[in-house]
């Protein structure tokens, strides 16, 4: 189940089906259910237009879980998701306000300050050996007091100048493929081609399926960590961008209702939270499976329920433990 | 009490392999590294379970699903890894299955007398009973690991080389114990690759080659040589390839150490490797061989003394630079399991994984020429394995040791280290792995090897450093390779002294 | 491996009682440090008072603290621990109301909600064999989404009588909620610490291969931690309900709560690794986080830097123990 396609000489029907790993096909399934079920309901679902906008909801949710998604295929976490986004959104209009070259630095001074903000994680995992779960925990504090230090006194610039509301909600491919989309297709082929054809790739699955392993190899997996944290925390700063573009404004707390979805969408994708195991199609599945789910309970109606964000965190939490369960267990500890 | 025997086999690690042992008597189990002796305590202490074969335990037979029913029949196990938690203290572990209690609760002090009386038992007075384990050293530790046996009143106690990294008055101590033991009714086994210390103590001894029992004998009716004919038998003959001609000692080495030191480990280590030459390390296991391999490779931190390589001395931060063109060195580690594979992966990423910057350009593979270059290895070694995609986990033990070594001549390494390589594998594979490493010489790679294995020692290495307490105490070479010298200095016993007996010193550690 | 025989006397066991206490009692040190400099540089000086206000604010943390510890002991995490503690809040803002019996009877169901949160969370990680993070990641979402059900919006009400006396003081000045802390620890952390129970959870957290081999029962040992956990964060709901006499689902209050808790057990010298550290420590661990936020505030430190000062001293009290880094001379050892 890594990340490797089956070599030219075997045939291709059967290693195809031999790639398949069985949580990827489940989310599939589970989408395609999703979106017939929820047809029976009204066929407006299966609509083209529909679909686009659960794609362009989808693609916020994608930058966020593809830069998780990297550092759970290293064994680690990164708890400092909500507020590196926010970091991304607040700085990047912060930025926008600096002047005629304003919009035009926006988008690259909020990543550059979630690379930052990677790196250091990245540091403290990789050379201080603080485990990740604590040490991103405390980065989310430091970017959160730096938010509120910024923002507090000096009132910045909180507006998305037009250009990032464009990237975030225009459709520049024939009118009909919105922005985000096309930026996460980018992305996501960027992605596939690291873990798939690059040194780079090929570490990030030997140092999650065994450091010392990796290390004796000759590969400098401290610094490898570093480099996946500084693309974790740049795509969440990027996440953040976009998101303020989407709503024309940045705030505080922006990122707080993400970390949940980015994980679960990794994890329902089949990628092991051990590390080591897991697929970029995956967590693609495990994005569009989320945002669906979202979107359909919101909609939909049961017998007059009105379904509320309450039912949807008790029907996240049971699809996501249903789902490691049959797939995500770990091995039984004896001798 | 009645007598005990117990019946089972065929583990991997044993093949129908039958013991007795009965009250009051201490009996010897003796046998080869991997002989089968660790497993076949597992088996009766409910670590492992045996794939056939059965356990009678006073006429009865049973059968222990985990080490907690195996104590329930008062059958008690020193083992060898320690099974002692590091962050509690000494009388919370030796009390840890059955503390005393006092309204529902653990009685603190009574635990600690019984801890002191049972390390007083054990002679290990000295050690405090609320030190945690965790800082106390090797040795303390075992006594520890014996008090907190004698306190779960075994009917059968079983010692896996328990004295191996003690001193020898508390070896003197742990023998008195256990005689009183044996006067007490408890049924003995004790495990250990020391003949004297078997001839002192045991009633009985059984022998065990490659998982088998080779014969059962009251003690003192075999002399040392036949009992060490036992142990290493005829049966099977390694298939050594032929050894060259002693090479001219004036070449410039591949590889030369000077004075290399670490942390009390390692002291003072000079050696040379010339191209073409297989060089042996042996001694008993813990010496600071594994040590010297890891220094070798950068892993080590904070090593004093040169590493030369074809003369000019070159600084290692880590296997990076171990590996760089200019030095060219691979290291095979010892756990292959662990440090040399990653289980999950394909065949394929494993082999290239240390070489894969010669298949990269820009940090981007060029997968046709890995796939060649794995595809020549896999032929090379004649690997078994149903494609290049299959997880290395799925290989038998031989094959993926093979896709290790593999894994690093892709690399075209010059200095080749390899650390017990053939443990744990079937005889073929360890006859192809002895025809490649001199093929390898034969092309002039540097070899430094080594084995826990005195056999291929003898049969492979051109000559041959014994370690002991972390030095080299004597350098074997040509036709002074022998089972015997190996032994003999490997107790760091005078040479030509034959008689193998305990080190004087403690310097058995592991 | 030349060790000789060391002389020890066995005088020397304090030695031994403090290293075994040394990350409590260091919490302790500092946390007295940090309170005395407050009371001295609080405005009216030191009263009962002040006291009540930092024991009030304090007691909560250390509530969900204590809960977070079992489960770090055996070498897990629980990020559930501030969605029980919301689920049980809503769930007490219905039930702890009424005649003493009614309110008696409904602490009892708050406490059995607790309880069986925890018990879910257990058997899914033991029984269900999934990592703790990601298991508790996702009951914590489903404990909230009970908790959004009960009260869509902050409401309730709750019996004010004990509330008051809660969160007041007793006769000398004392703050109830303090004592009701001590109680708690006396009854139910003492008694674990000193069972077969507290043994067994150590041994798991500090090595389960060896608990295994000295044939211990790992399981029932997890599973209980799990359940304490759930008891605890329960108990942190209902005294919450005491302070605000309303029921709220904020997500806000949750994730502060869980990631406030792991802050606090290991200001309190609880390893993450398992196996070390005690909820006395982890109780001055949640006392020191919340003073640090209380002297930020009397030497007048903009208010707008506070949350940043706070996260770089947790940041930083993270660090401290990669400082053995220094001795590892054997690179391996780092991956270990």
């Amino acid at each position: 189940m890594t990340d490797s396609p089956t070599s030219a000489k075997s045939g291709f029907p059967r290693s195809f089906l031999r790639s398949i790993d069985p949580a990827v096909a489940t989310a599939f399934a589970c989408i395609l259910v999703l979106l017939l079920i929820a047809a029976t309901t009204n066929p407006d679902f299966l609509s083209p237009e529909y679909l686009l906008i659960q794609l362009q909801s989808a693609s916020f949710l994608a930058m966020m879980s593809t830069g998780m998604m990297l550092v759970i295929l290293l064994g680690q976490i990164d708890l400092s998701l909500p507020w590196i986004i926010t970091v991304g959104g607040m700085m990047s209009t912060a930025a926008a306000g600096w002047g005629p070259w304003g919009p035009a630095v926006a988008i690259p001074v909020g990543v550059l300050c979630g690379v930052i903000f990677g790196i250091i994680n990245g540091i403290g995992v990789a050379y201080l050996r603080v485990p990740s779960m604590i040490f991103t925990l405390g980065i989310n504090a430091v970017a959160q007091g730096f938010m509120i230090m910024r923002t507090g006194g000096a009132a910045p610039q909180d507006m998305a100048p037009d250009s990032m509301h464009y990237l975030a909600t225009g459709r520049f491919l024939f009118g009909v493929i919105p922005n985000p989309v096309l930026v996460w297709i980018v992305v996501g082929a960027v992605i596939v081609f690291l873990l798939r054809k690059t040194v780079f790739g090929r570490a990030i699955y030997a140092i999650g399926n065994r450091e010392a392993a990796a290390y004796l190899s000759g590969i400098s997996t401290q610094r490898v960590v570093v480099a996946v944290f500084a693309i974790s925390g740049g795509l969440a700063a990027f996440a953040g961008t976009l998101l303020a573009g989407y709503s024309t404004k940045a705030y505080q707390g922006m990122g707080d209702p993400y970390l949940l979805p980015a994980i679960a969408a990794v994890v329902l994708g089949g990628t092991s939270i051990l590390g080591g195991r897991g697929t970029y199609i995956g967590t693609v599945a495990g994005v569009i499976l989320i945002t669906l789910l979202q979107s359909i309970l919101s909609v939909i109606r049961i017998q007059g329920i009105e379904i509320t964000e309450a039912h949807r965190q008790v029907v996240y939490g049971i699809v996501i433990v249903a789902m490691l369960l049959l797939y995500g267990r770990g091995a039984k500890v004896t001798a | 009490m009645e007598g005990v025997s117990k019946r089972y086999g065929g583990v991997n690690a044993l093949t129908k392999a039958d013991l007795t042992v009965e009250a009051g008597h201490i009996h010897g189990v003796l046998g080869e590294n991997g002989a089968g002796k660790s497993t076949l305590m597992k088996v009766m202490s409910g670590v492992v379970q045996p794939n056939e074969g059965r356990m009678v335990l006073d006429g009865k037979e049973v059968s222990f699903a985990n080490p907690a029913a195996a104590n329930a029949a008062g059958i008690v196990c020193i083992f060898q890894e320690l099974s002692l938690v590091p962050e509690l203290s000494v009388a919370d572990n030796i009390c840890i299955s059955n503390p005393p209690k006092r309204f529902g609760l653990i009685d603190r002090k009574a635990q600690r007398r019984i801890a002191e009386d049972a390390l007083a038992r054990a002679g290990g007075e000295d050690i405090h009973p609320l030190a945690p384990v965790k800082d106390l050293p090797l040795s303390r530790r075992q006594l520890v690991e014996i008090a907190k046996a004698l306190v779960r009143k075994p009917r059968i106690l079983i010692l896996d080389e328990a004295t191996s990294a003690l001193t020898a008055a508390d070896v003197r101590k742990v023998f008195a114990v256990l005689k009183r033991l044996r006067q007490e009714g408890l049924a003995l086994l004790y495990i250990s690759h020391r003949m004297a210390e078997i001839a002192e103590l045991a009633d009985e001894c059984t022998v065990f080659r490659n998982g088998r029992n080779v014969g059962t004998f009251k003690s003192g009716t075999k002399s040392d040589t036949e009992i060490v004919e036992m142990m290493i038998g005829r049966e099977y003959s390694h298939v050594f390839p032929p050894k060259p001609a002693p090479r001219p000692t004036d070449t410039a080495p591949t590889l030369e150490v000077r004075d290399l030191c670490w942390n009390n480990r390692l002291k003072n280590v000079s050696l040379q490797v010339r191209a073409g030459e297989i060089v042996g390390l042996g001694g008993l296991d813990g010496q600071g061989q594994r040590e010297l391999l890891l220094s070798l490779f950068g892993v080590l931190r904070g090593c004093s003394g040169d590493i030369l390589i074809d003369g000019r001395k070159v600084t290692l931060r880590g296997p990076r630079d171990a590996k760089r063109n200019a030095v060219g060195m691979a290291l095979i580690p010892e756990d292959r399991k662990t440090e040399g594979l990653m289980l999950p992966m394909s065949v394929r990423d494993n082999l290239s994984m240390a070489s894969l910057r010669r298949f990269a350009k820009g940090g981007v593979v060029d997968r046709t020429a890995e796939n060649r270059a794995i595809d020549e290895m896999i032929s090379l070694l004649a690997i078994k394995t149903d494609g290049t995609s299959v997880a290395v986990g799925t290989l038998s033990g031989g094959n993926q040791q093979k896709i290790v070594i593999a894994k690093w001549l892709m690399t075209r390494p010059r200095v080749i280290l390899l650390n017990d390589p053939t443990r744990g594998i079937d005889v073929g594979t360890k006859a192809e792995i002895y025809q490649l490493l001199r093929k390898l010489a034969d092309d002039g790679a540097a070899i430094l090897y080594y084995s826990t294995d005195y056999d291929e020692l003898v049969g492979c290495c051109d000559r041959v450093l014994v370690l002991y307490d972390g030095a080299v105490g004597r350098v074997l070479s040509g036709d002074e390779i022998t089972e015997r010298a190996l032994v003999s200095s490997a107790l760091n016993l005078g040479a030509g002294a034959g008689e193998p007996g305990r080190p004087a010193l403690a310097g058995a550690g592991r | 491996m030349t060790d000789q025989a060391l002389p020890i006397s066995h005088g020397s066991d304090w030695r031994y009682r403090l290293g075994e206490h040394y990350g409590t009692l260091l919490a302790l040190a500092v946390f007295v440090i940090m309170f005395a400099v407050y009371a001295l540089k609080y405005p009216t000086g030191f009263s009962a008072d002040m006291v009540q206000t930092a024991a009030s604010k304090g007691v909560l943390l250390a509530l969900v603290a204590v809960a977070q510890t079992f489960v770090v002991l055996t070498a897990g995490i629980d990020l559930s621990v501030g969605m029980i503690l919301v689920l049980c809040n809503c769930l007490a803002s219905y039930i702890v109301i009424g005649s003493p019996v009614m309110t008696v009877l409904g602490i009892v169901g708050v406490l059995a909600a607790g309880l069986a949160c925890g018990a879910v969370n257990g058997v899914i990680v033991i029984y269900g064999r999934l990592q703790p993070i990601v298991t508790t990641i996702a009951t914590g979402a489903v404990f909230f989404g009970i908790a959004l059900l009960l009260r869509p919006q902050p409401g309730g009400d709750v019996n004010e009588d004990l509330a008051d006396w809660m969160t007041g003081q007793l006769p000398g000045g004392i703050p109830t909620a303090a004592v009701v802390l001590v109680v708690i620890m006396l009854v139910i952390w003492v008694p674990f610490r000193k069972s077969m129970l507290g043994r067994v959870v150590y041994a798991v957290g500090s090595s389960e291969q060896a608990a295994y081999m000295s044939g211990l029962h790992i399981r029932r040992a997890k599973f209980a931690a799990y359940c304490l956990s759930g008891l605890l964060s329960a108990i942190g709901g209902i005294f919450i309900t005491f302070v605000t006499y309303t029921g709220e689902a904020s997500s806000a209050n949750a994730n502060a709560y869980t990631l406030n808790s792991i802050a606090a057990v290991v200001l309190g010298g609880v390893s993450l690794f398992g196996g070390r550290g005690s909820a006395v420590g982890a109780i001055f661990g949640a006392l020191i986080f919340r003073t640090i936020g209380d002297l930020l505030f009397v030497f007048d430190l903009d208010p707008l830097w506070q949350p940043l000062f706070l996260g770089v001293v947790l940041l930083f009290s993270v660090c401290l123990g990669s400082f053995r880094l220094f001795r590892i001379r054997n690179r391996l050892e780092l991956f270990g």
